[in-house]
């Protein structure tokens, strides 16, 4: 690559500060601090060393299931009558989702730095089990905090945790959604800061968190390059992918930042509608500072935090990553939205027309793929990320359709 | 000129004792019951007046200082209303000083520039914002001392010799030491341990030092008084309010007085604790 290539390139941030452009930084209590430069430390000096990556390559292959197959949607393509759409199966993954390549990577990188005590914010739960899953693995205590009222919709995940041997907290402050559950999980952080990792589920919270969960997930984009090239010679024209904190999305789109041509399409979830309760931060939400990173954020015009409303618990949060609020503004991605009716409407032509139940945070990917596929050439390529699979959703979409299961 | 807060603690040094340090959410219950406590506090004892600065997510904070920004913020509490509490205190009070405790997102969004400015027309003359380290100098912490605002910096029991030199450098008017790790209305600290801790910041700093949280009563007060230049309370406050509201969170007669008679007792515990001999 030439140097010219390099400094106009959108993969270097964040800067040491852990800022890319104006959005990221640290924005936590002084007690946290050094726990964060201790855990910046520890990331650095893994990134470099050839036996944790060994390590992960080993964990992926046979206990992740790794790589998940690009997968040509023939059927959905067909349907559609445009681009041929190809599905980056994420949901064969263990514990059915891409959370588990990240949880894989702290995980390990918490053994290495002989902390014992884990805990996580999780929404739909997915995070959730596969850090319980990991911490079976590995023999480590686990508590994860879960805001009630995705307790109340997220039940085979919470079932799963428990049998998992995770001590779920369901949180009762504030909206009981997933923001709740990461101040919980912060506070429980602040309390046992020494003995304790905190296990981020998504590509938020202060530096380095955001860059690391990226490159845990961008194992994602990195078999895509090289499993669109076997498929079809070429890169793909578009990707897409369902943006709730930003990790499934970041980790398929940043290996491909620098490649110009290729449409990147993030989607929020745009709930009863952007004039109504929705979780599109980006589209409806403007910069401020939550979570220890600043970030686009729904808000009110005294900076106090809304609540944020998706059908889907992993996107039911108000800010989004700040990697994603600065592609967002650059304009290398272009971020928009499905509604809480678009997203289960491609749940089900989903599942009908493939064989495969997306989880409803993937079916708002699929939402946009219907969208926008007709529109394209039969020769465009697009990929969407099917982040997970449905199983978890089920109770929750036979009360929508009024089923008795 | 001497700030305030300098002068404050010259006439608790003159006195022989420590300082106590009052916190109260500005707004809670609501916004005239909070304005008679906040006025109220330094006939109870209160030497420096923290006014919280309500946000819908406190990720330092427990229950107590969680639902109070919550009353406040459900009775339409907001950075305007805040500064203007500080104002209509100002006004009877010149000398008490005034620090705003809270997040930064609040005044982030109120816009830096403007709330320097309109907080240092109110009389405010300290900040502490809980989710800025010194990491953020640049966002409020280095602009506020330019504005002749003290930023006020929180060391904790993980702010270690290497660090507390980072921590120190562009903090003024005084240190806050947290106790415990952990949030606020917490376990209470080990108070040997306190004393310890004081002694170290001490050694990188000659700005006074008050130690904060987890502390409930007048014997605490005293406890930490041994030590500590202050003694800063907050969650106990809280619940004394909390514990006359009626069934609707709403203030009753007695809510004002809840909260002074603790003060009383919290001013005596610090009083009783002579630092003279010390000096
Ligand atoms: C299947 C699935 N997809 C997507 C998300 C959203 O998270 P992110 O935007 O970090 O990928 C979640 C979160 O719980 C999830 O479970």
């Amino acid at each position: 690559m030439s140097a010219k290539a390099q400094t106009n390139s959108y993969r270097t941030g964040p800067d040491e500060r852990g800022h890319f452009g104006m959005f990221g930084g640290r924005f936590v209590a002084e007690t946290l601090m050094p726990n964060i430069l201790e855990l910046e430390k520890a990331y650095e000096e893994a990134k470099t060393d050839p036996s944790f990556k060994a390590d992960m390559d080993s964990y992926m292959t046979h206990y992740i299931g790794r790589p998940s197959p690009l997968y040509f949607a023939e059927r959905m393509t067909e349907h559609l009558g445009g681009a041929k759409v190809y599905f980056k199966r994420e949901e064969l993954n263990h514990t059915g989702a891409h959370k588990v390549n990240n949880v894989l990577g702290q995980i390990l990188l918490a053994r290495r730095m002989g902390k014992k005590r884990i805990i996580a914010e999780t929404g739909a739960g997915q995070h959730g089990v596969a850090t319980a899953t990991l911490c079976a693995r590995f023999g480590l205590e686990c508590i994860v905090y879960m805001g009630a009222v995705d307790v109340e919709r997220q039940k085979p995940n919470v079932f799963r945790m428990k049998m998992l041997g995770a001590e779920v907290v369901p949180v009762q402050s504030g909206t009981k959604t997933l923001k709740d559950a990461m101040n919980e999980a912060l506070r429980d952080w602040v309390t046992n800061v020494s003995t304790t990792f905190y296990c981020i589920g998504t590509v938020a919270g202060p530096h380095p968190y955001p860059a690391m969960v990226r490159d845990f997930q961008c194992v994602i984009g990195n078999e895509t390059r090289e499993q669109m090239m076997q498929a079809e010679g070429r890169l793909p024209d578009s990707l897409i992918a369902c943006v709730g904190g930003g990790s499934n999305a970041i980790g398929l789109f940043h290996p491909f930042l620098d490649d110009r041509g290729i449409e990147i399409y993030g989607v929020e979830a745009a709930g009863h509608g952007l004039d109504k309760l929705h979780a599109a931060s980006l589209t409806g939400g403007r910069p401020g500072v939550l979570h220890g990173n600043r970030t686009y954020l729904l808000m009110d015009s005294d900076g106090q935090i809304q609540d944020a409303h998706s059908i889907s618990a992993g996107l039911d949060y108000p800010g989004i990553g700040p990697e994603h609020a600065w592609l967002h503004d650059v304009g290398r991605v272009n971020y928009i939205s499905a509604t809480d009716q678009e997203a289960l409407d491609a749940f089900q032509l989903c599942s009908k027309l493939e064989g495969i139940l997306p989880a409803l945070e993937s079916s708002h990917a699929i939402a946009k793929v219907i969208e926008l596929a007709p529109k394209k050439p039969k020769d465009h390529l697009m990929v969407v990320n099917i982040s997970g699979r449905g199983d978890k959703d089920i109770p929750q979409i036979a009360e929508i359709l009024g089923a008795k299961i | 000129m001497t700030s305030r807060i300098e002068a404050r603690f010259e006439k608790c040094r003159a006195e022989g004792r420590a300082a106590l340090v009052t916190y109260v959410m500005a707004g809670d219950p609501d916004l005239e019951t909070s304005f008679e406590i906040m006025r109220s506090l330094p006939k109870a004892g209160a030497d420096i007046v923290e006014f919280g600065m309500p946000f819908t997510d406190p990720m330092a904070d427990g229950p107590a200082i969680q639902a109070a920004g919550l009353r406040s913020l459900k009775g339409g509490q907001n950075t305007v209303k805040t500064l203007d509490l500080v104002r209509r205190f100002r006004k009877e009070d010149g000398e008490t000083p005034i620090i705003l405790m809270g997040y930064f997102n609040p005044i982030y969004v109120y816009g830096v520039e403007r709330f320097l400015t309109d907080a240092k027309e109110a009389g405010v003359d300290g900040l502490i914002v809980v989710d800025l380290p010194p990491e953020e100098d640049d966002e409020l912490c280095l602009p506020a001392l330019k504005a002749g605002l003290a930023f006020i910096r929180l060391a904790t029991p993980t702010t270690d010799d290497k660090r507390l030199p980072a921590v120190l450098a562009n903090t003024a008017g005084f240190v806050y030491y947290v106790s415990i790790t952990g949030i606020t209305g917490a376990a209470t600290p080990d108070f040997g341990q306190v004393s310890t801790a004081v002694e170290r910041i001490k050694r990188h700093t000659p700005l006074p030092v008050v130690v904060g949280f987890g502390v409930k009563n007048g014997a605490h007060a005293a406890a930490i008084a041994k030590g500590a230049d202050g003694v800063v309370v907050g969650s106990a406050l809280i619940n004394a309010l909390k514990g006359t509201l009626d069934s609707d969170e709403r203030a009753t007669s007695r809510t004002v007085e809840a909260v002074t008679t603790l003060v009383k007792d919290l001013s005596e515990g610090v009083r009783s604790v002579s630092k003279r001999a010390a000096a």
